[in-house]
């Protein structure tokens, strides 16, 4: 080796080194979030929502994984960077121990819905996080879909037998099957079974899981998915196959359609989620702000907070993630398509005479994730693998019923309430 | 076929070689096609906008519109989180290779206890899933002072990179005749002078070839570059952490902007590739 | 004497660095896999072979592993080969086999999924042709084996340069008079590489096996990206575990899985490639 490559060598080793371990000491706000993630909703986090806020926040969305073993690793390690954390209710139960109580902040002049409060209190008698914004579940078509609409039929006011018929015949007549569900990993295909199939035709979530009226459920389910479009288990946001025309009627998330009736408002029509024999079950989404107890400024952390909750944060929130409020914001009237013809389906699901809210699991704490997992291997055994319905949801029952045992999970709605675990029938 | 049926005569030897070379062009340029065709796809729909990404059929030429690349490179702390990629990965280079050539010329020039052992562990590190030790990993960093700096990625990446470096230098060590090695010694070299003028020469290209290996493990691993860095971002977990909730076009940019870099280092770097090579010239 | 400690001391760097950052991490995890609140259990290991996906999730890795690799030392052999006898172009062409090197795993699904996905470039192709007027679904649950295809493609692909530039070092090392000799005594392409390149080959070919067979296993974004959840794989599983249903335990179960057959597989490399000291050049 000669002197010069030496040299080089050793000024390539030695730089990097020094600028490794110059650890950067900085006053921004990590605001830690597995919300928002998609690239142009993290953009306009950071330039609309955030720019407003007095210091200096660094928006970081995550994928799970990485969001939750980071925030799995401070908790252990006892001390950490993240100033606040925004994620899914479910998600924050977890850690109900974690987080610092958020009674304090100064909520003066904003109204917060009371069940969002509630729940946001994760069963105990501290603010555990604030409610950060909502969303749910609708119905998007392509007008196209609609000239195959069967006389008498309201769009507004579907069953879901009525669905079915229709989405029959669309398939039968435009020669593919055109209805389009979020099966894909990161789809939300649980909730529809957990806030809107079973509610709607068993009137629960998890006492009535294997109950006739459930089978009855997964029938129609099945008699769906003949005409669902098989790449569904591919999907997991349906704005884009319903762009591309590959779908043309679907259920989802208002967050995961609404590029569809930004990019083409005049092609599409959003609706509710049709209704069952015990009413028109929903659930709501509902993402909150919490502070962990090791954050670096708690004062400043709930400053952020406070900052979120603001009238017009809400609304920036709105244009930017098409979560809506979760307190009495005033909406402008010039809001984009998507949260017009979104908020209006939303609206007309839950006012409606049958609307059956069904909540977020309570009490659950880290088990939330099984829970889910319960449903969805239903659907992957008894859609996917043509599994008989009635021994799959009695081998998942028993799943169930051990998880709500271990939890010691009490009933929440649509169920009815219970002493001790919620039981499974 | 058939017209082309062989007869039982042998070919003349111009007739062989010219077949033998035909088959021989051909293999490469397929073989070439095959690597670059589906890259050069990629690039046509980064180029293309978003309308036409979801659309059928296809083209497969690109109408130059430049909304999400435009999009991409107004994101925010893009060169830094460059930079961050470029001193985390330079760190994994020099670290596994200043740790991992020593082992891999011990393991091809030594017979000694333990040497199988010590083989079984290093591979093991490849074999057992990064997201798991993250958590523990991260702990640890954020006790010691490590969390969130550059060297402290690089010490994860560097994990990941050894198994590479051992085995790979051990191969090449085990390539060169240990008489060579003898022969500077009965020459008046000590061992490490032996090593020095007679092997480091011919090991260089190769050295160079696994040092790349460590180079581009570390720019492409996502994971524990998300759990670990939070200021100091790298470009890939920059990336990565909205890529798979994004819509189709921006993750077709975002995937030219994981592969465009990498292209250039390797690029960069194709003349050592090319002197591995020069070795058999010798 | 001094060269008894020497392996030692070189070694000595390698094992510290390890045993901080991989083995202690590592026992732990080991640790989650076999314990409970109160002391060792088998429970985690049942819980996770009982799940309805363990088998399939197995099966498809250990296929997927036996397909892919032999196809990928084929090609990278060839790959190789063709590298070292050019007279022209040899950087550009090596450069131009080497690029996967450079893209991760993640690069290669999106790539790939542009290709196959219904609107995609395959089905354009076709339409073009032809061949189909309506763009048929590749990736769709019911075609388990298109996107079983799909991902030893894609996975051939991105992988077999790592392959390639093991065995183009390896071939680099190989004295060019062997090759000589053996063309005066008259032996054909074929037989030079069978019975001069591939016995010489050998430490490089155990390298390049043993560590293209370990990533194998772990095989996981591009399966993510072209076929979902459809298609189980042990590390899939494992991610599932970890972070869906967040139950560590068995998430680390799955990692012992991982970890057991990698060791087996590179056992079996090991034997079957040996290279004993006395045959080295």
């Amino acid at each position: 080796m000669t002197s010069r490559t030496r040299l080089l060598a050793s000024a390539a080793l030695a730089a990097p080194l020094m600028i490794g371990l110059a650890g950067t000491a900085s006053a921004q706000l990590l605001f830690w979030s597995n919300q928002a993630a998609p690239i142009e909703e993290t953009q306009a986090m950071r330039e609309q929502v955030l720019s407003g806020f007095d210091g200096e926040v660094d928006f970081q969305p995550q994928e799970t994984g990485p969001f939750i073993t980071r925030i799995e690793a401070e908790l252990e390690a006892g001390s950490g960077s993240i100033a606040v954390v925004g994620a899914l209710h479910g998600e924050l139960a977890n850690y109900a121990d974690d987080w610092v109580d958020l009674s304090g902040i100064d909520l003066s002049g904003i109204t917060v819905a009371p069940a969002f409060l509630e729940l946001g209190m994760l069963g105990t008698d501290e603010q555990k996080y604030l409610p950060w914004m909502q969303a749910n579940y609708v119905m998007a078509a392509n007008v196209q879909a609609l000239e195959y609409l069967p006389e008498g039929y309201d769009i507004n006011a579907l069953s879901y037998d009525e669905l079915v018929n229709w989405m029959r015949i669309l398939a039968e007549e435009t020669g593919s099957p055109k209805f389009g569900f979020p099966a894909g990993p990161q789809g939300l295909k649980h909730r529809f079974f957990q806030g809107f199939l079973l509610p709607s035709y068993a009137g629960s979530t998890v006492t009535n899981f294997r109950s006739e009226e459930a089978v009855a459920g997964w029938e129609m389910f099945r008699e769906l998915w003949q005409y669902t479009n098989p790449a569904s288990t591919n999907y997991g946001f349906l704005q884009e196959p319903l762009l591309a025309g590959d779908v043309w009627v679907g259920f989802d998330h208002v967050a995961r359609l609404a590029e569809a009736f930004n990019q083409q408002p005049e092609n599409f029509v959003a609706f509710p989620a049709p209704a069952g024999p015990m009413g028109r079950g929903f659930m709501p989404v509902l993402a909150g702000l919490a502070i962990p107890a090791h954050a670096p400024d708690i004062d400043a952390s709930m400053a952020l907070v406070q900052y979120m909750m603001q009238p017009e944060t809400q609304v920036a929130t709105l244009l930017a993630t098409n979560f809506f409020p979760v307190t009495d914001a005033e909406l402008p009237g010039d809001l984009p398509p998507s949260a017009q013809a979104l908020g209006a389906a939303i609206t007309a699901m839950t006012s409606g005479d049958d609307a059956l809210p069904a909540l977020l699991p309570v009490g659950l704490g880290d088990l939330g994730g099984q829970f889910n997992q319960v449903y969805i291997d239903a659907f992957e055994r008894i859609i996917l693998a043509n599994q008989d319905i009635g021994q799959v949801l009695e081998e998942q029952a028993n799943t169930l019923r051990s998880l709500m045992e271990q939890a010691n999970a009490p009933c929440w709605l649509p169920d009815e309430p219970s002493e001790g675990p919620c039981p499974v029938d | 076929m058939s017209t082309l049926a062989p007869t039982d005569e042998p070919r003349a030897v111009g007739d062989t070689r010219r077949a033998g070379r035909w088959v021989f062009i051909t293999a490469t340029v397929m073989l070439m096609a095959w690597v670059l065709v589906p890259i050069y796809l990629l690039f046509v729909n980064t180029l293309s906008s978003p309308s036409e990404v979801s659309g059928f059929p296809k083209t497969g030429l690109p109408s130059f519109d430049f909304a999400s690349v435009e999009f991409f490179l107004s994101f925010s702390g893009v060169a830094r989180a460059l930079w961050n990629s470029v001193v985390v990965a330079v760190l994994t280079m020099v670290l596994s290779i200043g740790i991992g050539a020593p082992a891999g010329y011990a393991l091809s020039r030594f017979d000694f206890p333990g040497k199988e052992v010590f083989r079984m562990v290093v591979v093991m590190t490849r074999a057992f899933p990064l997201p798991l030790l993250a958590l523990p990993l991260a702990v640890m960093f954020i006790r010691v002072g490590l969390d969130d700096t550059a060297l402290g990625l690089a010490f994860v990446h560097t994990v990941l990179a050894l198994p590479f470096a051992v085995l790979i230098t051990f191969s090449l060590f085990s390539g060169i005749p240990i008489e060579l090695e003898e022969a500077a010694w009965t020459l008046g070299c000590n061992r490490l002078q032996a090593f020095i003028k007679v092997v480091m020469p011919l090991i260089l290209p190769g050295l160079v070839a696994s040092a790349v290996f460590a180079f581009t493990i570390s720019w492409n691993e996502v994971f524990a570059a998300a759990v670990l860095t939070i200021e100091n971002r790298t470009l890939t977990a920059f990336l990565v952490q909205s890529l798979n909730v994004s819509p189709l076009h921006l993750k077709f940019a975002g995937g030219t902007a994981l592969v465009v870099p990498a292209l250039i280092f390797i690029f960069a770097v194709r003349k050592y590739l090319f002197a591995m090579w020069g070795i058999a010239n010798r | 004497m001094q060269s008894r400690f020497l392996p030692y001391m070189l070694l000595a760097p390698a094992t510290l660095f390890l045993a901080v950052f991989f083995v202690y991490p590592f026992v732990q995890i080991g640790i989650l896999a076999f314990s409970s609140g109160d002391g060792f259990t088998m429970g985690h290991i049942q819980t996770m072979a009982s799940h309805w996906k363990f088998g399939t999730a197995l099966w498809n890795t250990v296929l997927l592993t036996a397909i892919i690799v032999p196809i990928q030392l084929a090609l990278a052999l060839s790959m190789a080969s063709i590298v070292t006898k050019l007279k022209t172009g040899r950087s550009t062409i090596l450069f131009v086999f080497a690029i996967p090197l450079g893209l991760s795993d993640l690069a290669a699904g999106i790539i790939w999924l542009a290709i196959f996905e219904q609107s995609g470039f395959l089905n354009s192709m076709l339409a073009g042709l032809g061949v189909i007027e309506q763009p048929i679904l590749f990736l769709g649950y019911q075609n388990m084996w298109v996107i079983f295809a799909a991902v030893v493609l894609a996975e051939i692909w991105r992988a077999t340069a790592i392959m390639m530039v093991i065995l183009v070092s390896g071939m680099g090392l190989i004295p060019k008079e062997y090759y000589e000799a053996a063309e005066v005594f008259g032996a054909s392409p074929w037989k030079r590489f069978t019975k001069v390149t591939l016995p010489l080959l050998r430490p490089s070919l155990q390298t390049a096996l043993i560590l293209r067979t370990i990533a194998a296993f772990e095989v996981f974004a591009v399966v993510v990206a072209l076929g979902g959840t459809t298609l189980p794989v042990l590390m899939g599983e494992t991610y599932q575990w970890q972070f869906t249903m967040r139950d560590r335990n068995v998430a680390a179960a799955y990692a012992m899985v991982i970890l057991g057959i990698s060791i087996a597989a590179t056992l079996v490399f090991l034997r079957l490639l040996r290279v004993p000291k006395e045959a080295r050049l």
